[in-house]
Order: structure tokens, then sequence, then C-alpha cells
């Protein structure tokens, strides 16, 4: 991996307007991502988390805003630089999107036999270690996505947008309906995967563990915009909204646990 | 994308040790080049072989991958093997590799019948999956008549604006495209009867052909499969997607029983609008062909209408009318049980569905063919 500048942002959005019928979701939004970063991107119901995840890789037209992503913008660019694009980049849906139709390990291979040429078999070998690498069982790979767990489907899910080696990973609620146990061990995943691949991970969450145990920054979806700071920054902020969710219950349960882990192994 | 490149070259070291060379960017990219080469790596047995990635620029997952396989491969042929040089960057990534394991590759399924034997045994899967299938159904049909002997007990049980509402749905909006088609199809059998009989100078026999063929069979038919088209794979996607969100399951919980609440509306709407569409089927058809015959063969309206009293039996109508109802059962029915056959996942609405009309039409067609024997022996 080339690294880039340390503080360049990897993905600019600037001036984002996203509008639906009449209900405006954001208003002039700004947010930087920045390389090598993992960025938890909260929010209430509606304030268009998903949203702003599904326009950043170009799958919804805002009304108006510029997205620039390795510095060139999405909106203006040719088909061409569009595909190269969307090869350096991997997305995981909420339930993993996998093809129903094709097993995990075919999932997988997708993308390899789209941009590629590459023996058959060297792509099942390839397919069968990104599901090592998630975690899955080695017969995982023959199984159609209907035979698998929520949970297992995520991380067939993970390893397909993982399965060009992209720059940046795109997180659509990772650890929504997992159990705790499974949750934990998904951070743990993405947290190892981003120091060994050297991923940028824009991440979409609702688990206050998840926020505490990863991610380097928080972006908080409040008044149509975009809040963004490191946790300690969240936790001094006086929105009413970002107080409630960091100070309730369950964020201080949160922050207690994750002060007990830093506390049990000093990394 | 700039072209990458990747390369390995094998060097005989001093000491007997045998050094593996790679260079350049060892990436997805290149990966399929270098793999068949790698497989074909030939090192002697017993010699202690050195990987030196000095000079590897970039390495991704892939790249990493064919590193450990190489190191693995010639491990378990008895080669002493080391990784030597490898750049501190990349020292995360394989490690992180080895934690995940060597899994062998999955095996792709391959369909069974593309032997011999997997073919019949596929036949004989298909065969026992129809019985068991018809008997299914049948099963369905009594639980149905069970709750609707139930409601015939019970009146006030039925849920009157459902039934209402599946009556609009199934009736009133289906008005425009079975009047239609209706009305076209009798335009065709009109010009095509008068094309014929022309011939014989029995121009006049169209009216009849257009009576009996429409009254009898063409009306009916021609309803039920568009309705079947319509309203049978409705009710499937309907209730379907009521069992992927676990509606049914909601509904029975709350102690519904679905079969109430969501097949006797649709039964009963169908059972009334599926006779009166006939009705209005047969109106149409006749007004087409009536209008064809003025057109092109010059019978006016009142010859048409004296011509056909003439043809028809006092039975010609009724019998197609009679098999309205029966249809109507077939096609609420089978949709509403494909629809309660849908699994949990969102295709299999859509293959129950397209299962659900194929079906339905089918049976109307066969239970058709058979009140054709009927009425030949009954001899009317």
């Amino acid at each position: 991996m080339t690294a880039g500048e340390p503080d360049e942002p990897i993905i600019r959005v600037r001036g984002l307007v996203n509008r639906f019928a009449s209900e405006t979701v954001h208003d002039g939004l700004d947010l930087d991502v920045y390389r090598g970063e993992v960025l938890g991107v909260v929010g209430g119901s509606g304030t268009g988390k998903s949203v702003l995840l599904r326009t950043i890789v170009g799958l919804n037209r805002p009304v108006s805003g510029t997205i620039e992503v390795f510095g060139e913008n999405v909106f203006s660019m040719s088909e061409r630089e569009r595909r190269d694009l969307d090869r350096r980049w991997g997305v995981l849906f909420q339930d993993g999107a996998l093809f129903s139709s094709l097993t995990v390990a075919q999932n997988i291979e997708v993308p390899l036999k789209e941009y590629f040429e590459m023996p058959r078999r060297l792509m099942d070998e390839i397919a069968a270690f990104k599901l090592g690498l998630v975690g899955l069982p080695e017969d995982a790979g023959a199984k159609y996505p209907s035979q698998l767990s929520g949970g297992m489907r995520k991380r067939a899910g993970l390893a397909r947008a993982l399965a060009l080696d992209p720059e940046i990973v795109f997180l659509d609620e990772p650890t929504a309906g997992l159990d705790p146990i499974a949750a934990g061990d998904f951070d743990r995943l993405i947290r190892d995967l981003k120091s060994s691949l050297g991923l940028t991970v824009f991440m979409v969450t609702h688990d206050l563990d998840s926020l505490f145990a990863i991610c380097d920054r928080v972006a908080v979806l409040v008044g149509k915009k975009v809040r963004v700071g490191t946790l300690e920054d969240q936790l001094k902020d006086n929105d009413p909204w970002i107080r409630s969710y960091f100070h309730g219950p369950r964020g201080r349960a949160a922050a207690q646990s994750d002060e007990a882990t830093r506390v049990a192994a000093p990394a | 994308m700039a072209a990458v490149t990747a390369t390995f070259a094998l060097a005989e070291e001093e000491g007997g040790s045998i050094v593996l060379r790679a260079a350049g960017e060892w990436l997805v990219a290149t990966a399929g080049a270098l793999d068949e080469r790698l497989r074909r790596l030939e090192v002697p047995r017993g010699r202690s072989v050195t990987l030196d990635l000095a000079a590897v620029e970039r390495l991704d997952t892939a790249g990493a991958w064919l590193v450990l396989r190489t190191e693995h491969d010639l491990a378990a042929r008895g080669n002493a093997v080391e990784i030597k040089n490898l750049h501190a960057e990349f020292a995360p990534l394989l490690a992180q590799l080895r934690a995940g394991g060597m899994l062998a590759p999955a095996r792709h399924p391959r369909p069974a019948h593309h032997t011999l034997i997997g073919f019949i045994a596929r036949i004989g899967e298909i065969t026992l999956g129809l019985f068991a299938r018809g008997y299914s159904i049948l099963s369905f049909f009594g639980l149905v008549s069970i709750t609707i002997g139930t409601l015939v007990l019970h009146p006030r049980r039925l849920r009157l604006t459902p039934v209402v509402a599946q009556m609009e749905q199934t009736g009133v909006n289906a008005l425009p495209i079975v009047g239609l088609l209706s009305f076209l199809i009798g335009i065709v059998l009109a010009y095509q009867g008068a094309d014929q009989l022309r011939r014989f100078g029995a121009e006049i026999y169209t009216v009849d052909l257009l009576g009996v063929g429409v009254l009898r069979e063409l009306g009916v038919l021609m309803t039920a499969i568009i309705i079947a088209g319509r309203s049978g794979s409705a009710f499937t996607a309907q209730i379907g997607t009521m069992r992927v969100n676990e509606e049914v399951d909601a509904l029975r919980t709350l102690g519904l029983d679905p079969v109430e609440v969501l097949v006797t509306p649709r039964l009963i709407a169908l059972l009334v609008t599926l006779p009166m569409l006939t009705l209005f089927s047969d109106f149409m058809g006749l007004l087409g062909g009536a209008l064809m015959a003025w057109n092109s063969l010059d019978i006016t309206i009142p010859q048409f209408l004296a011509e056909l009293r003439y043809a028809l039996s006092n039975w010609t109508f009724w019998i197609g009318l009679i098999k309205a109802p029966f249809f109507a059962v077939i096609i609420a029915l089978i949709g509403c049980y494909e629809g309660f056959q849908v699994s949990r996942s969102a295709e299999s609405v859509g293959r129950l569905t397209t299962l659900s009309v194929v079906e339905a039409i089918f049976l109307v067609i066969v239970v058709d063919a058979g009140f054709s024997i009927l009425f030949s022996l009954l001899q009317i």
C-alpha cells in the first residue's frame, strides 16, 4: 500500500444537500475522511446516515454539493474512471447483500472475474482465504447465502467487499442484529484488518460499543449537518442530542467497559 | 491503471541454499500471471529455500497469498523455507493472513442432474414432488373448506370489508383489460370464421361459431386466464410478502387464523367477481364479433341477434357460466396456497408467484377439458 500524506483527506464532502420530496435530509454538509482512520457515523433515526453512505459511493445523486474521493470529483467522472474508482472501495450492505443465486465463494469471485484474468483455481483459492480472513469456516464457501446465519452473511459480505483489496471500506451497520459476542468479534476483525491492510473505514453504526472500541473519530449527524471529532470531543459537546446519546445509560456503560478493557490490555 | 509488473527468479546461493527473489508489485492484478509459474516451480527436494522479498514494492492480500502458498507448498515437499527481507509495512498483513489459516478452496456445487443417474433420480424426485404437492394442495383445500364451513355456521365472523376490497381489486379493476381482450378475441374469431365460412357460402354461420365459441368456452376461459395472471399472482405476492415480513406469524400469535383472515375474503370475492367478469367478457366478445360481422359480412345487428337466438340452445350460456365458480376456486386456492409456501427469503416470492400463475392456468385448462368430456357424456 502506498501511504499518502498522513493528513490528506481521502474523501472530501462539501456542501452536500440531499432532499427527498419536501424532506431535507442533509443541508450543506461538510465531511472529511482521512487515510487510515476508522470513522464512525452516528445519528438518530432518519438523520440520513445511510443516505450519506449511499451518496458517497454514488448510489444516490444529491441535490447539490461535491464529493471528492482520492481527490477526484465522483460526479464529473467518465465511466472508465468510475469503474477504476469502484475497484478501490468495497461496500458492506446491512444484510450482506450477497447474490442469492451464487454460493458464498462465487460471490467473492464476482469482482475478481469481472476485473481480472485469473485462473479458476487461483480464484477459488483467493475466495477461500478471504473467507479465512474474515473468520468463516472452510465449508461456508460452498453454501448459499440463505443457508448462513445473519452474522455469517455479514462476514461473507465483508469478504466480498475486500475481494479486490480496496483502500476504503464502507460498512452500513455492521454489528446490527448480531449478538454481543459476535458484534465484539466483528469489531476486532475490523480493527485487525484496518491495521494489517491499511484500510480506511467509513462505518455507519448504532453500536456504542463499536464506537468506543474501534473508531478513531466520530461523525454525528445533527441538524442536517455533521459534527466530527474524536470521542473525547464528542463527550464534551453540549448539543442536547449528542449529550443524551453519549451520556445516556448505554453510552456510559460502553465508555466504562472500554476503559476497563484498556486497563486490562495495555497495548 | 498504469501497467504493473511482478516477477520472481530462482538462484543458487553459496552454501547450497536456493533463493527465490520476488520483485515488483505483487497485487491482485498481477496474481493471475504469477500463479501458473509459481505452481510449476521446480525446486529439488530437501534443499532449503529462501523467499527474498526485498524487491517487492507493493503487496496486497492476493500477492501475500501467493507468497504464503508457495511457502506452504515448498514446506509440504520437505523443503525448509524461510521468508527474508520482508518490508516492515507488510509484516502485519502476512501475520493476519497466517492467522486466518490455510483453507481448502470451496468446491463448486455441480448440478447433480448432469450425470445419467442424477438425471433419472431427478425425474423421480420431480414425480414424487408432484404427488406431494397435489396432496398438500388438497389438504389446503380441506382446511379452507372447514374454515368456510365455520363461516357458514357463524356468518358474523365473515370480514366484509376485505371481501369488498378484494372484489374491487379482482373485479372492478379488471374490467378494462377483460373487456378489451374479449372484444378483440370476438373480432379475431369473427374475422377468421367469416374468412373460412365464406368459401362455402355459409357466412351466416359465423354468428353460430361466435355465439357457441364465446359463450361456451372462450369467454370464461379468457377471463379465468386473465384473472389467474392478474389476481392469482397478486394473491401469491401479497401473502408471500406477508410471510417474508413474518406478518402471517404475527396474525397467528394474535389469535387470528391466517386462512380465515387472508384466504376466505379472496376466495369469496373471486367467487362473486369471476362469474360477473365472465358475463361481461361474453358480452364484449359478442359485441366485437357483431361489429366485425357487420363490417365485413354486412350482417346487421338485428340479423345477428336473430341468428344468435336460433343458434344457441338454452344451455349454451349457462354451460360457460357454470364453470366460472370452479375456476374461481382454483385460482384463489392456488394463489393463496403458493403464497403460504413462501419461505423467509424475498427470492421465493418471485419464484412462487410465477409458479402460481402457471399452475392456475394449467389447472383451469385441465378442468375445462374435464367439463367438455362431462358435457359430451351428458349430451348437452
